[in-house]
């Protein structure tokens, strides 16, 4: 049977699942909770400078977005860093790691942006018996009205500058949290690379308004008539994590740099994308917080039933394994053709890739009386809007026309052999391959 | 000491009172908010949707349901009511598992299609029990119709042409209107006087006069009507009964479906509705069903449904057979009653086994009976009535009979099936003719 051992810059915990830092890493009742569940690490929620303790809205916290039967598809929150005093955060800690020492235990902080802060925090954490910190330079509201979390994030000279701070100040791991929010995520990335830190982690959540109150006429989650961007995160932002993710691991100034992948993992499926992704081990949240604790007993058992499956034997043996293949469209094969295909068996008839197709597409479905849809290759463009909207599994998909066959559509013969956009004729800057 | 379910005889009192609020309660009480989300999250939203196609009177089901799913089930219920004004009922009543959900696209793939009745029946009672009524009069053009019946026929084509602007003078027999759905229909499918408060929702559209206890033939004869108004419209629905033919018919407890029904639903207390302790049931429709469960409900012993071809040609849908059976009422197929025994009153009723030919096979049996109800078909009733087509009114198109100015519709017109929903249709339909006809 596959390890599920993972070894993330430096360190160890049983397998590659960590909470992330949030409301579910508050306090010792809820992680020494998460440690008997089987979590294999847990990123405490983050701490900030000692002092008088954060204090949040007393109204509701959290937005969400639903799709059927009420599932929760995406979560917004405007809830700060710890709010309880920094000495208790540090003692339970301590607790903690001394009852779960081969669980990883990470500390997140928030300072503001000098250096002395940074000291002072990194020297009180160091007591704690902790294996790593996280900078949060993500948290994208309240916060970063303070000039912390994602408005250090949005500025890569102080990611840098803090990243180097803390590698000065302390020789526990340092990994740097990226927010979402902003144009390119490999310049931050790069700013935290230099800067010295041992892995990024990404994403942190995403400005969002989760909805507006058509009676009131605020923005969801609504404090007194008023809201608040929160940070958005849940099923919903994984395509965006993925692709932030996909751009560090095959950037190569950016090569060998860990990075813990977060966003929108639910089931043990989505872990495994982050990992193929370039992902050496993710954080969860909001599934957590959606079905509890216990949902890792079923990431530990579909990843080890996945990986013993492919004959991998460690989560190394998947990491990065998809980023070779993603590419730059201008690198994408022209000469690949494939046309939809319907399986009359399986369809319902139920007309949606007709209508799909007929009203927003290529009109290459045709219907007859009886509600037979079939597909025109003289006209299909192989957009695979119809396989998306089709609502069995497997019913369309994409057959691949072989080379030496005609495209109805173009007329023309499918070629064999690989051809780009750079080398197309239409293409203005188009070199011929020679 | 109370009648009890072993009291021989045709007896009242056979159960506990609260037996009776249990029996008869609601069949498939509303669905509440989450669940009707749920069940319009289930609609695929399907291109020239087979349901609507399916649905006699072509409502637009997709789109009601995506209405109830954005949370606005008034609007729902006026996309159904466009089309079918008694929509109530019909969410009630219709056998939906051989109409709209028998064609969801959902049956064909996992055999549960989308509640389809069931939403219908969240979005117009919603908008029903707001009191609203989404329609208005055109203005008055001065022309008025007479229509015979208040069954769905005589409804659906009075709310329409009263849309239109014209005045209607709404005639029925009985001691109110509704027909079938007042007087017909299993009770537990339409609780609280609803066929009733359907009937004052509906009326709400205005110009609309109801005269209740006019008899076609005997109290207003359709000559007089012809002249007296600008069009006729025939929703006279099956008055007569069908006789089983036997010798000694007229033996005490052998009694008419159709009458047992009607009185049952008109009880002011279920309690004193008399029932046999021994109940048969002959026929194969929902009428037949609807008794025997009903007479089950009552408190009967033994209810038996016997029908003389198999389950298969049963005209009651496969979901009413198996309501019966759940409900303990034993359903024979393949036999004839050819004799009725008994001195006076019945006690007991002979059967012959029957081919699916209908050829005898010589093998008989008998069943204690007390009670025997008479299931096995309805006749048009009446004289001076427009040409018949079969035993019933011959109609072209939207319903125009051999009589100028006389339309017909419902269970007294030839054609289609006698559902309430069909009929709806029929009279939603004539009317759009009589309203062409009449702008003339």
């Amino acid at each position: 049977m596959a390890s599920l051992a993972s070894n993330f810059a430096g360190i160890s915990s049983p397998n590659p699942f960590w909470l992330a830092s949030a409301p579910p890493t508050d306090k010792e009742y809820n992680v020494r909770r998460a440690f008997e569940a089987g979590w294999g690490g847990v990123v405490w929620k983050t701490l900030g400078e000692d002092g008088p303790p954060i204090v949040n809205v007393n109204g509701p916290r959290y937005g969400a977005i639903w799709g059927a039967d009420r599932r929760l598809l995406g979560l917004n929150n405007i809830e700060l860093i710890t709010d309880r005093p920094l000495q208790v955060n540090l003692d339970e800690m301590a607790r903690v790691k001394k009852d779960y020492p081969d669980r990883a235990l990470i500390a997140s902080l928030m300072v503001p942006v000098d250096e002395d802060s940074w000291k002072i925090i990194l020297d009180r954490v160091l007591e704690t018996g902790c294996d790593g910190v996280e900078l949060n330079f993500g948290c994208p509201h309240g916060m970063s009205e303070r000039g912390m979390g994602s408005a250090v994030g949005q500025v890569p000279d102080y990611v840098q500058q803090v990243t180097e701070w803390c590698k000065k100040h302390s020789d526990l791991p340092v990994i740097v949290k990226l927010t979402p929010n902003i144009t390119d995520i490999r310049k931050p990335a790069q700013a935290a690379h230099d800067g010295g830190a041992d892995a990024v982690s990404l994403i942190n959540t995403i400005n969002s308004i989760t909805s507006v109150n058509l009676d009131s006429f605020a923005p969801e989650p609504t404090i007194d008539g008023k809201g608040a961007h929160g940070g958005y995160c849940g099923p919903a932002v994984k395509p965006i994590a993925l692709n932030m993710v996909a751009e560090i691991a095959r950037s190569p100034s950016l090569s060998g740099l860990p990075i813990s992948g977060i966003g929108g993992i639910t089931t043990w499926r989505d872990a495994a994308e982050f990992l193929a992704l370039g992902a050496g081990n993710v954080q969860v949240c909001t599934a957590a917080m959606t079905y509890g604790f216990k949902i890792v007993q079923e990431m530990i058992s579909g990843l080890s039933q996945y990986m013993d499956e492919k004959g991998f034997r460690s989560v190394d043996e998947i990491v990065g394994r998809a980023v070779p293949n993603c590419s730059d469209w201008q690198h994408l094969n022209l000469n690949y053709v494939t046309k939809a295909r319907i399986n009359q068996d399986l369809c319902i008839k139920c007309g949606r890739c007709y209508a799909a197709c007929e009203d927003t597409s290529h009109q290459a479905i045709s219907m007859t009386p009886d509600r037979v849809f079939d597909v025109i290759d003289a006209e299909c463009v192989a957009c695979n809007l119809c396989v998306n909207v089709c609502p069995v599994e497997s019913c369309i998909t994409m057959e691949e026309l072989q080379p030496g066959t005609v495209d109805e559509r173009t007329g023309k013969v499918v070629e064999k052999d690989y051809a780009n956009w750079t080398t197309h004729p239409n293409n203005p800057g188009s070199c011929a391959a020679e | 000491m109370p009648d009890n379910q072993l009291t021989p005889g045709i007896a009242p009192d056979r159960l506990d009172a609260s037996d009776y609020a249990e029996n008869f309660a609601d069949l498939h009480p509303r669905l509440d908010a989450h669940e009707a989300l749920v069940a319009a999250d289930r609609c695929y939203f399907c291109h020239d949707a087979p349901c609507i196609t399916a649905c006699p009177t072509d409502i637009d089901i997709p789109l009601f349901i995506r209405q109830i799913a954005t949370g606005t089930p008034q609007a729902a219920a006026e996309t159904i009511l466009t089309q079918n004004i008694l929509g109530g009922m019909c969410a009630r009543v219709c056998p939906t598992e051989t109409l709209c959900e028998e064609a969801c696209v959902r049956e064909a793939a996992e055999g549960k299609p989308v509640l389809i009745g069931q939403l219908q029946r969240y979005a117009t009672d919603t908008l029903m029990e707001a009191n609203v009524h989404p329609f208005q009069r055109a203005p008055a053009t001065g022309k008025s119709v007479a229509i015979v019946g208040a069954g769905p026929a005589g409804l659906a084509c009075a709310h329409r042409l009263a849309m239109h602007g014209h005045d209607v003078t709404l005639y029925d027999a009985r001691s109110k209107a509704g027909g079938l759905n007042e007087f017909g229909i299993a009770a537990y499918k339409t609780v609280d006087q609803f066929a009733e408060r359907e009937v004052d929702w509906l009326l709400q559209i205005g110009g609309i006069t109801v005269k209740t206890g006019q008899k076609l033939g005997a109290d207003i004869m359709l000559n007089q009507l012809r002249t007296e108004f600008d069009a006729v419209f025939l929703g006279i629905g099956l008055g007569g009964v069908n006789a089983l033919g036997l010798d000694h018919e007229n033996k005490t407890g052998v009694e008419d479906a159709v009458g047992f029904i009607a009185d049952l639903r008109q009880a002011q207390d279920l309690a004193k509705v008399p029932v046999g302790r021994d109940v048969v049931v002959i026929g194969g429709g929902m009428t037949a069903i609807d008794a025997a469960v009903q007479a089950k409900l009552l408190g009967a012993l033994n209810v038996t449904l016997v029908y003389r071809r198999g389950r298969d040609r049963m005209n009651a849908s496969r979901f009413e057979q198996d309501l019966a059976a759940s409900k303990g009422v034993r359903i024979i197929t393949n036999a004839s009653p050819v004799a009725l025994h008994g001195n006076g009153s019945v006690r007991e009723i002979e059967f012959e086994y029957t081919k699916d030919d209908l050829s005898p096979t010589g093998q008989t049996f008998r069943l204690a009976a007390d009670q025997v109800f008479k299931a096995i078909g309805q006749t048009l009733a009446g004289e001076g009535l427009p040409d018949l087509e079969g035993r019933k009114i011959a109609v072209t198109g939207p319903g125009r009979t051999s009589v100028p100015g006389v339309w017909a519709g419902g269970d007294c017109a030839a054609g289609g099936d006698d559902l309430t929903v069909t009929a709806v249709a029929e009279g939603r339909e004539a009317a759009e003719d009589i309203n062409r006809s009449l702008a003339v």
